[in-house]
């Protein structure tokens, strides 16, 4: 009967890592303390734990000793053998603690991001005001409220050089200074939070992370324009981000940073959440205010500008979440702190929303300027399944598609412009080479079209013949003209539509038309989908030298498409073909091909 | 609120303890990922998993908080521990089988279960 067992690691990354040595020191100091009759050595499998190596484990406990020396040996049998004493230096745990697990913000995915508007998100608990006013919340509100003026204030926004984060890129100073210009009896503060871009969710992910930045900011925007109401119109697809918000304004009335007299300077400023019905046209700003007075959402022409005549035809400002998320921190640390980062037209951070084919899918945020290489490679993790970046859609189905030879432009208001797409709220869809970009622009105009609102003709007809035309081109029945006829009316659509929605609708036809020509010129002439996506014009065809005759296709096809005798080549009869794609998933030797 | 003093209150008293203030942290946080994200891969069942267990074990020294979206949703639910004097430690892809463990190990134990930790999981 053994009084402990001592257990080393045989496998072979113990082994490479000297294993047998300590092994032998291990016997032969056994031996020398005298304790051989006392103590099993056994040699084991491999724990799983190769980087750890060599590993030796003693039982009872057991104990785990991590990257154990032979020098060290004669320290365990005589301290822990002999005395019983555990080695705690070298125990694999103890090592963690001390050395520190790799933390989450030394990660690639967090070194280069820099948290403005994220800076309290999955750090504070959202619906406790106390853990805000922690971080330094509500500080800034009452600073202006109790030491500028809201003259003062405004100057420290347009100093800033922060824009609109909603898309659109305005000034955010200037828009202030205009609804603060025009005299009314009565203003109101709103926050655009009809976040509908496909794939895009960082409004959301503020305000339920953080959702009293948005409170104090509209609340310090209402001191500088001289307005008492605020609304927050807010998708009623979002149902926790308006539990979080309800919650938080119940709160900071409690608190009294909001209602009367806050801060016991006299200034009356509440809150109060509109919710939309989940129409995409509502967010943009004539629309959301027609709808927050009750009416159908529908934009209206403009001039006048919401800053003249606005919600209930009274000066309105009108911002965005994340532009919102930034006001706190720029009068906290300055218009100079802010202006320090970003490009010279574009300041501070913009946070993103990375997906499709992306590793680390998820929420960003990053300085102006870092490129889209960065974005994707470093922060994103780069592509998965080896497949070659093919373009990058930001701006939702305002915006367009950025090549792969634009990979390295800095990203800001500009540049995206200038290269056909556009910031849009922070929407990120990473394309690889098996993304059709005919395919992807007919998708964001499906979308349109279904989201226009039918008030102005160019938008409401325009929209559709656009996508008839992109689908008449996917299906292979698309001509040369189709294209000019494409381009054309794009322009008329741009120049001619009401509002923000019809005019930037083209913008996927007409950035995919810019840098991925060849790709439409294929469906046209050679009636070929480069990326075999477009299901009409691909055709599953069987490689008879690579098939081995196993049926299994044959047995899978929904449609009984495929024949063939056992051990003898199958061919699909292209006639009852449907291209579903199941026998290239089932097939074994990779026999099916797609033309 | 009444006045900027009365804010500062608060703050100097609630940085202590989230662990703003290092020096006054003596407390153990948990911050349990609960946004739109990780509810939706599940997080307030291993949110609940893990007040109870704490509640069980009377492990009075650690708050248990639902926090925002933490930016790493495919790794969600997401939990973090964070203790006075040392780094955060994340763990990724929760249960509330998994999560029993972590209150088991770490927090009883001190032992960080260091195969669900984000930088085991992902590398």
């Amino acid at each position: 009967m053994y009084r402990s067992h001592v257990l080393v690691c045989g496998g072979s990354g113990c082994t490479s890592a000297g294993a047998p040595k300590i092994l032998e020191v291990l016997n032969k100091e056994i031996a020398k303390a005298g304790i051989k009759n006392e103590v099993s050595v056994v040699e084991t499998g491999c724990h799983g734990l190769c980087d750890y190596a060599p590993i030796v484990v003693v039982y009872p406990g057991p104990t785990f000793y991590s990257k154990v020396r032979p020098e060290d040996i004669p320290e365990i049998v005589n301290e822990h053998l002999v005395n019983g004493q555990v080695v705690s230096r070298l125990v694999h745990n103890a090592e963690i603690t001390d050395e520190g697990i790799k933390s989450i913000n030394e990660t690639d995915f967090y070194k280069k991001q820099y948290r403005i508007a994220l800076r309290n998100c999955g750090i504070i608990n959202p619906e406790n005001i106390e853990e805000y006013i922690a971080t330094g919340g509500y500080e800034a509100l009452g600073r202006v409220l109790t030491q500028y003026t809201p003259e003062q204030v405004i100057q420290i926004i347009i100093d800033s050089g922060l824009r609109g984060r909603g898309g659109g890129g305005f000034p955010t100073g200037i828009k202030w200074k205009l609804a603060r210009a025009n005299d009314a009896d009565q203003k109101y503060v709103c926050c655009n939070a009809d976040e509908g871009d496909p794939g895009a969710f960082m409004d959301r992910s503020v305000l339920e992370g953080d959702p009293h930045v948005v409170l104090e900011a509209m609340t310090i925007a209402g001191y500088a324009i001289g307005a008492s109401q605020g609304y927050i119109y807010i998708r009623a697809e979002y149902p926790l981000a308006v539990e979080r918000l309800n919650k938080a304004i119940a709160q900071a009335r409690e608190y009294g940073l909001l209602g009367k007299d806050i801060f016991g300077t006299g200034f009356n400023f509440d809150i109060e959440l509109r919710l939309g019905a989940g129409a995409f046209v509502c967010g943009e700003e004539t629309a959301l205010m027609t709808s927050i007075e009750g009416n159908r959402g529908e934009p209206r022409p403009r001039p006048p500008f919401p800053a003249q005549k606005g919600l209930f035809q009274k000066p309105t400002l009108l911002n965005n979440v994340e532009t919102y998320a930034n006001i706190p921190q720029i009068i906290l640390n300055g218009p100079e702190w802010f202006s320090s980062m970003g490009t010279e037209k574009s300041k501070g951070t913009k946070v993103f929303a990375l997906g499709g084919k992306i590793r680390n899918t998820g929420l960003v945020e990053i300085p102006m300027g870092t490129t889209l290489r960065e974005v994707v490679e470093d922060i994103g993790g780069g592509i998965p399944n080896n497949k070659k970046f093919k373009a990058a859609q930001t701006g939702g189905p305002s915006g367009g598609c950025i090549p792969a030879s634009k990979y390295d432009i800095p990203i800001d208001y500009d540049n995206l412009v200038g290269i056909g797409s556009m910031m849009g709220s922070g929407g990120l869809i990473v394309m690889d080479e098996d993304n059709c970009m005919v395919d992807i622009a007919k998708f964001f105009l499906e979308f349109t079209v279904d989201e226009s609102c039918g008030k102005c003709t160019p938008c409401r007809v325009g929209t559709k013949r656009l996508y008839e035309i992109l689908d008449k081109i996917t299906k292979g029945n698309g001509t040369m003209e189709d294209l000019d006829k494409l381009e054309e009316l794009c322009v008329y659509i741009k120049e001619n539509a009401l509002c923000g929605l019809g005019q930037s609708a083209p913008n996927p036809v007409l950035s995919t038309l810019r840098y991925f020509r060849d790709e439409y010129i294929a469906h046209v002439k050679d009636k070929k989908c480069p990326a075999a996506v477009c299901k009409a014009l691909l055709s599953y065809v069987i490689d008879p030298n690579a098939c081995r005759g196993c049926t299994l296709c044959a047995r899978s096809c929904p449609n009984n498409a495929i024949s063939g005798k056992v051990k003898e080549a199958h061919v699909i009869d292209q006639d009852k073909c449907v291209k579903c794609g199941v026998c290239k998933e089932k097939c074994r030797f990779g026999a099916i091909l797609i033309r | 609120m009444k006045s900027l003093e009365e804010l500062r209150e608060i703050r100097e008293r609630m940085r202590a303890e989230i662990g703003l203030d290092k020096d006054r942290f003596n407390k153990t946080r948990v911050v349990v990922g609960m946004a739109t994200c990780g509810l939706a891969s599940g997080a307030k069942p291993v949110f609940d998993a893990l007040s109870n267990m704490v509640n069980e074990k009377g492990l009075t020294n650690v708050s248990v908080v639902p926090t925002g979206c933490i930016g790493l949703c495919q790794y969600e639910p997401i939990v973090e521990v964070i203790e006075p004097g040392k780094d955060k430690v994340t763990y990724i892809k929760m249960t509330p089988e998994k999560v029993l463990e972590i209150v088991d190990q770490h927090l009883v134990r001190g032992n960080i279960v260091r195969k669900y930790t984000i930088s085991e999981m992902v590398g």
